[in-house]
């Protein structure tokens, strides 16, 4: 939007004209109930997304050590967790993060156009 | 954006074939060293046809990207796609630690050295989820300029800029001892003229065109060194199980590293055990190393949230929403080299335990005779010595540098030569790559927010450049000298740069946006006390590791780091007199003054180690490279607890919050000389 404001970004300038416009021009403006309503959405999303992190990042290793009486494909669990298995868990839910924030943002229609 | 605002951009639109271009020429200029080694081409000169052609390729793609517009240069025109910011920022982030140093720490700690491939990676869920959008949404060109408009201007602007400098300092001579290494052994010169050589390589990249040149030299950058990762983990993985995909072949050798752990134990020696978590080399449970696993793993997540470097590449994407895809392509790109370290580290602790230990020393190849070369930490990369005169090597008297474990394997392995000069055009690429970006960051911190932002607002746009030019030399000269004076352990570095960034911006950027009636004093305050609290512990614990213990430490470990300090070959005749006197008395010594605050938790006593040859403090037994665990807790309680006391943030402060919390629009700064042209 606010490169549409000022043409292209051709000459790359992420510009202060529109953050020295008057506010009316900084977009149409959007409803402070429905701003609120997608923050709280939003946060709801970064709460889970913290727990995610918690537990792939932290709570299953404090399990390693019984883990790894589980062997699979010759690795044992907890140490295949830590090398491995939250890794994946990682990756995948930044993708699916990415996917469902926009998603939030298209229910609330606060997305860039 | 929409379609009608977003006119094809023939550059952005025949990147693809670009990069695939490139990585075909690098991949049949492998084929072509390949085929002049079997012709008898010497090593060397494939050392040098490695080091120089690749040098030369990012040289010319930082000279044809050269650029006199400001937003070029400093955020490469906004107009990087997702998936291409992903790469740049993977091999931005992937520096000589991850690539040299991680699956050589992995080699010597097995379980415990999986805190760094948890840590760097992790961290990115929480650049996606707290930070990176709403930065990009803010819009402007570094880090301490959302610290500026944020929290009230110059004085918090400054506080940044502190933090930020003295991260990415530490960080970058920890890249440029990555470069000297790697340098110093594949073109056979010392460590010191080897570090002017790689940071000739880095300025060429980085200084005519700033972030856009960095940017597209990283992208190339990252096709070299995951390439030079991953091809001869793959051969390893062929060579020990027939199966190409040494990530999920490892589990076997993992398996044979075990039984031969046991027989190592049968004949009476020492192994720490690879796949066993928090235990030491006994195989006793240990709680210090569960407590440092963690904390370590803490500090690498929020520091990778905090560092600027990373920060600042979100800044490049054309949106919002681009920049969050972003996050995710950067994490699948970093992981495609994490998840295979630990692969890379068990085959080659399989090859050594397999075919070195237990060789006759006269047997022994080439190799050992070409890493015998002395390393920066004033010891041979790789030494055996005969101390039993049986002719014959045993672990114990194998002694291989953890950096260098990676450089060396395909020697150890038997590879031909030309993957040995792969993983080194790769190492380098991963260690200029960082340094590159980290050196704009910090010539970006002084040019624009010192310079710029508070000495001469009204500078003309030449001027800037030229000025932000001359401090990238000048910074880079600077940690050169640092690098090669001092020369350093990578990975403990590294760490220290985690710890500081994310004890130091982490909690004010996070507060800045989640919690709006965050004070311009809180932020301030807050950034200041984790700063102070993280960088001071560091110093204290690392290089004055007794007297923080005489001051946090009961009676015991005062008298325990007394030995170690006696004992220590490195200590100063002083220091040693001061610990015989105190040994002399041993009845008089009291518990320290805050005994009371280092006993604080059961089991976990404030007590000193050797590391690093020097007697070093462990505040509640934590090594000081976790040192942000510290900070971190301690800054968001200063941000939140000083925001409760001081005023509100005004109206337009808060409207200026709630524009960065959304995509559409655009931003409404509560002051507008915090704007940037």
């Amino acid at each position: 939007m606010f490169r549409r404001a000022n043409g292209e970004d051709k000459k790359g300038m992420p510009s202060i004209e529109e953050t020295r416009a008057p506010e009316p021009d900084s977009g149409p403006p959007v409803d402070p109930q429905v701003a609120a309503a997608h923050w709280r959405k939003t946060s709801n999303l970064m709460w889970i997304m913290l727990a995610i992190w918690f537990v792939a990042g932290f709570a299953v290793h404090l399990f390693a050590p019984s883990l790894n009486g589980v062997r699979f494909l010759g690795f044992p669990l907890g140490f295949y967790m830590a090398a491995q298995g939250s890794l994946i868990i990682f990756v995948v839910s930044l993708f699916w993060f990415a996917h469902a924030q926009n998603k939030v943002d298209e229910e609330f229609g606060v997305q860039e156009d | 954006m929409s379609g009608a605002a977003k006119p094809k951009d023939p550059f952005i639109a025949s990147l693809g074939k670009i990069y695939a271009g490139y990585t075909g020429g690098f991949a049949a200029f492998v084929i072509i060293l390949a085929i002049l080694e079997q012709f008898g081409v010497p090593s060397r000169l494939l050392g040098y046809a490695f080091v120089f052609l690749t040098i030369a390729v990012y040289a010319y793609i930082g000279i044809i990207s050269r650029t006199q517009a400001v937003s070029e240069y400093y955020v490469a025109g906004r107009r990087v796609p997702a998936i291409y910011n992903g790469m740049a920022t993977g091999s931005d982030w992937m520096s000589a630690a991850s690539f040299i140093g991680m699956a050589g720490s992995l080699y010597a700690g097995g379980y415990g050295a999986l805190a760094f491939v948890l840590g760097w990676t992790g961290g990115y869920l929480l650049v996606a989820i707290l930070l990176a959008p709403y930065l990009r949404k803010f819009g402007q060109y570094t880090v301490p300029d959302f610290l500026g408009a944020r929290f009230g201007g110059n004085l918090a602007r400054s506080v940044g800029v502190v933090v930020l400098i003295t991260a990415s300092f530490v960080y970058v001579v920890a890249q440029i001892v990555g470069v000297g290494i790697i340098t110093q052994r594949f073109l056979d010169v010392s460590f010191g003229v080897a570090v002017f050589v790689g940071l000739a390589g880095i300025l060429v990249c980085s200084m005519l065109g700033g972030m856009r040149a960095v940017t597209w030299t990283q992208v190339a950058q990252y096709i070299v060194l995951i390439i030079a990762y991953l091809l001869p983990a793959i051969l390893m993985s062929v060579q020990v199980t027939g199966v190409p995909i040494p990530q999920l072949m490892y589990g076997f050798a993992l398996e044979r590293i075990t039984e031969l752990e046991g027989g190592f134990r049968a004949a009476g020696q020492t192994v720490l055990a690879h796949t066993a978590p928090f235990v030491t080399p006994a195989g006793a449970f240990s709680m210090p190393a569960a407590i440092n696993f963690f904390a370590l793993i803490f500090c690498l997540m929020v520091g990778t949230a905090a560092l600027p470097h990373i920060l600042m590449r979100y800044f490049t994407t054309p949106s919002v929403r681009e920049a969050r895809v972003s996050v995710a392509w950067s994490l699948f790109f970093i992981f495609l080299l994490y998840f295979t370290a630990p692969a890379y580290a068990a085959f080659a602790k399989l090859e050594i335990y397999q075919n070195v230990i237990g060789a006759r020393i006269a047997d022994l190849p080439a190799w050992v005779e070409n890493w015998r070369l002395m390393s920066p930490y004033g010891v041979p990369w790789i030494n055996i010595t005969d101390r039993n005169g049986d002719g014959i090597v045993q672990l114990a008297e194998l002694a291989i540098h953890p950096d260098v474990v990676v450089l060396a394997t395909p020697e150890i392995a038997g590879l031909p030569y030309v993957i040995a000069g792969l993983v080194a055009a790769g190492g380098l690429a991963a260690a200029l790559s960082t340094a590159d970006g980290l050196l704009l960051a910090l010539a970006n911190a002084l040019s624009h927010d010192v310079y710029y932002k508070m000495i001469d607002p009204k500078a003309p746009t030449k001027r800037r450049l030229i000025i932000a030019r001359t401090l990238l030399i000048a910074v880079a000269i600077i940690a050169a000298y640092t690098a090669g004076s001092i020369g350093a352990d990578i990975l403990f570095l590294v760490a220290w740069a985690f710890s500081i960034a994310a004890a130091g911006l982490f909690a004010a950027l996070v507060m800045g946006v989640w919690y709006k009636r965050t004070t311009n004093v809180a932020a301030v305050s807050g950034m200041v006390v984790g700063y102070v609290v993280t960088f001071g512990y560091l110093l204290w614990s690392e290089f004055a590791g007794f007297s923080f213990v005489q001051l946090f430490g009961a009676k015991d470990q005062i008298l325990a780091a007394a030995r170690q300090v006696q004992a220590l070959a490195g200590s100063t005749d002083a220091a040693k007199a001061a610990a015989a006197a105190l040994l002399a008395n041993a009845d008089a010594v009291r518990d320290g003054a805050l005994a009371w605050l280092g006993g604080l938790i059961p089991g976990m006593p404030t007590d000193t180690v050797v590391l690093r040859g020097r007697v070093t403090a462990r505040l509640w037994g934590i090594n000081n490279i976790s040192g942000g665990i510290f900070g971190v807790p301690l800054a968001f309680l200063t941000i939140y607890v000083v925001s409760q006391v001081t005023k509100a943030p005004s109206q337009a402060m808060q409207d200026f919050v709630e524009s960065i919390r959304i995509p559409r629009g655009g931003v409404r700064l509560a002051d507008r000389r915090e704007a940037v042209e």
